[in-house]
């Protein structure tokens, strides 16, 4: 992107130097965060149920353009982030449904318990975007990043967890969970993700899409980590090495079929997510293998249970081995091939 | 959108007193059953309570869910056990629910569940999140075009939350004038006197300085200036908020009691049980 593709409200014309940008030249690049897009859509399709939450963080999560379509129904609390879970709990109360949009470290870990008191317990239809999840926040530093979400709100009863790995997968997520009946939270990234989806796909609580087969192994991927697997797939491909890649987009509940019948005629499966694998998405399949007594050894990819280094998100997924590579080296050292 | 006021049902007085005597009856039978009680959090709102519920507030028993309702939510939820028996006594579920109250699988615990006790509004029992609820619950009334006016009870200790803050700024940002906001100055809570604790003061200059009307309320326990304050926070047109700082007494009503932090929770054996009972007989009347 150049400076000329810049969305209007940039400061950044003609006169600046061609490597620089201002935050809406950055924003813009964040172009697999649909939300606002996919809740405008619906909204002109009749949906005047729909209000947006956010917390100062309605640009970089790409929902401010609903604000200015519907200023009425956008509601930015500024920095305030408990606040803005009770308040979206109360609108809830007044017949709508709130979306908030805001970093999922703010909204999952400082709002934690207003989550639990105020839209779990009292199961209101409250849908969460968590946005840039994981280590995407990169050289913004360890309280930026997102690797715990999953764990503390997996022990939240009634409440649907869901990560939509791509623009599409949003933009099918949405509209698909909008008239659920209770709160979803939904872990997405920071929206410069590799795009997974070519159209929305199909959506449904407890679904999972198999995007590539393998005899050899399984690989169980959410968020960012899905991309990289189907990387690794095509790595290991060249090797004669048969990996399959599950799109596990419904956290909670999950899929269970789908790691059982994996599990029934492969002996090593693989969890990868972008989330400590203590407590995490892994440890959900973990869980579904150990219920069942199912044979298969489950090996989780992710975040080890430390806190995260900074740098550059690419050398930060590489370092921890959450890329294509990576990915494909864990396959090949626990297969022994 | 200019505020909306609403019909005040005409309660002669001593009716209101035997409705608040009846409400710290019950605070005290109930209590009983369970053996732990918030006494004297739920005493300092008997009156305030009384006056919401019997004259002002917009509420419909046949059909809790109604849209246009009003609504009462409460930042200080342990005192819920003043709260349902005046549910029970306007017909929202039997008076013998009351019967169960704590029990195993009964509705009605210590804090109030809006998915399981017929007429109150919203869940509570982690001080500081009601008026944000408040909000959001007021906020989209008034975006529905509804009369409805949302109220929120809140304790004095609830003052130091920051959550209360947070809601506050809103609140007055968006001048939500159907939002009325009651601190229940009882003056003590669960470590002693509030402003020992942490002092607040001065709370009427905070409210104001987040946009709020403050009404100040000089003695919560009696009925006609409760009635004053609470109609003129509800009926009285204004484009802000408005928070009613109500004066009040802890435990009011049983004079071992009164202005103690020492009965902010505890029980009653039978004897003191009865001496109780007998001063709140004698108190009212």
């Amino acid at each position: 992107m150049t400076t000329t593709d810049f969305p209007p409200e940039t400061t950044v014309r003609e006169g600046f130097d061609e490597k620089s940008w201002d935050m809406v030249g950055s924003l813009a690049l964040s172009r697999q965060l649909t939300t606002g897009k996919t809740l405008i859509e619906l909204a002109e399709a009749g949906r005047d149920d729909i209000v947006v939450c956010t917390a100062d963080l309605g640009r970089p999560t790409q929902v401010h353009d609903f604000g200015e379509r519907y200023p009425e129904r956008y509601f930015n609390f500024g920095i305030a982030e408990r606040n803005m879970v009770g308040a979206a709990a109360g609108l809830a109360t007044a017949g709508f449904t709130p979306v908030i949009s805001n970093y999922s470290f703010f909204l999952a870990l400082m709002a934690c318990e207003n989550i639990r008191n105020d839209i779990c317990y009292t199961h209101l239809p409250v849908r969460m975007v968590g946005t840039h999840s994981g280590i995407a926040m990169g050289f913004y530093g360890t309280s930026h990043h997102c690797n715990e979400d999953i764990g503390v709100l997996r022990t939240m009863a009634g409440l649907t967890l869901m990560a939509p790995c791509d623009g599409n997968a949003i933009r099918a997520a949405l509209p698909a969970m909008m008239d659920h009946d209770g709160p979803v939270y939904f872990r997405v990234g920071r929206g410069r993700e590799a795009p997974v989806y070519d159209t929305p796909p199909d959506w449904r609580i407890g679904g999972s899409h198999t995007l590539r087969d393998g005899d050899d192994a399984t690989v169980f991927a959410i968020g960012n980590l899905v991309s990289a697997a189907l990387d690794a797939h095509d790595r290991l491909k060249a090797d004669g090495i048969g990996l399959r890649v599950v799109d596990m987009y419904s956290i909670r509940p999950i899929d269970r079929e789908a790691i059982l019948g994996a599990a029934s005629t492969q002996k090593v499966l693989f969890s990868a997510e972008e989330h400590n694998v203590t407590g995490g998405f892994g440890a959900a399949v973990a869980e579904v293998l150990a219920d069942e007594g199912a044979g298969a050894r489950l090996v989780r990819i992710g975040m080890p249970d430390a806190y995260s280094i900074l740098g550059p998100p690419t050398h930060l997924y590489r370092h921890y081995g959450l890329d294509g590579e990576g990915v494909a080296a864990t396959v090949r050292q626990e297969l022994g091939r | 959108m200019a505020h909306t006021s609403r019909s005040v049902r005409n309660v002669s007085r001593d009716e209101l007193k035997e409705k608040a005597r009846m409400i710290r009856k019950e605070v005290v039978r109930l209590t009983d059953i369970c053996g732990s009680g918030h006494y004297g959090s739920a005493f300092s709102i008997a009156e305030l309570l009384s006056v919401l519920y019997y004259q002002l507030l917009h509420v419909n028993p046949e059909d809790p869910g109604w849209a246009d309702r009003d609504r009462f939510t409460m930042g200080k939820g342990h005192a819920a056990i003043g709260l349902y028996p005046v549910l029970a006594d306007l017909g929202f579920f039997p008076k013998e629910d009351l019967d169960g109250y704590t029990r195993l699988g009964s509705a009605l615990g210590d804090h109030p569940d809006m998915r399981k006790v017929r007429g109150a509004d919203f869940s509570s029992g982690s001080i500081g999140h009601n008026l944000s609820v408040s909000v959001g619950m007021a906020a989209g009334l008034r975006l529905r075009g509804s009369p409805a006016r949302v109220v929120c009870m809140m304790g004095d200790g609830e003052q130091t939350e920051g959550q209360v803050w947070e809601a506050a700024i809103s609140a007055g940002h968006w001048k939500l004038s159907n939002l009325i906001g009651i601190v229940d100055i009882n003056k003590v809570g669960s470590d002693g006197e509030t402003q020992k604790i942490m002092d607040t003061a001065p709370l009427d200059e905070k409210w104001r300085a987040f946009g709020w009307r403050v009404l100040d309320l000089a003695d919560g326990h009696d009925l006609d200036q409760v009635f004053d304050a609470l109609n003129t926070a509800l009926n009285a047109p204004t484009d802000q908020p408005t928070v009613v700082l109500a004066d009040t007494v802890a435990g009011k009503g049983v004079s071992f009691m009164e202005g103690t932090w020492q009965w902010h929770l505890g029980f009653l054996g039978p004897a003191d049980r009865d001496r109780a009972y007998a001063e709140l007989e004698r108190e009212l009347t």
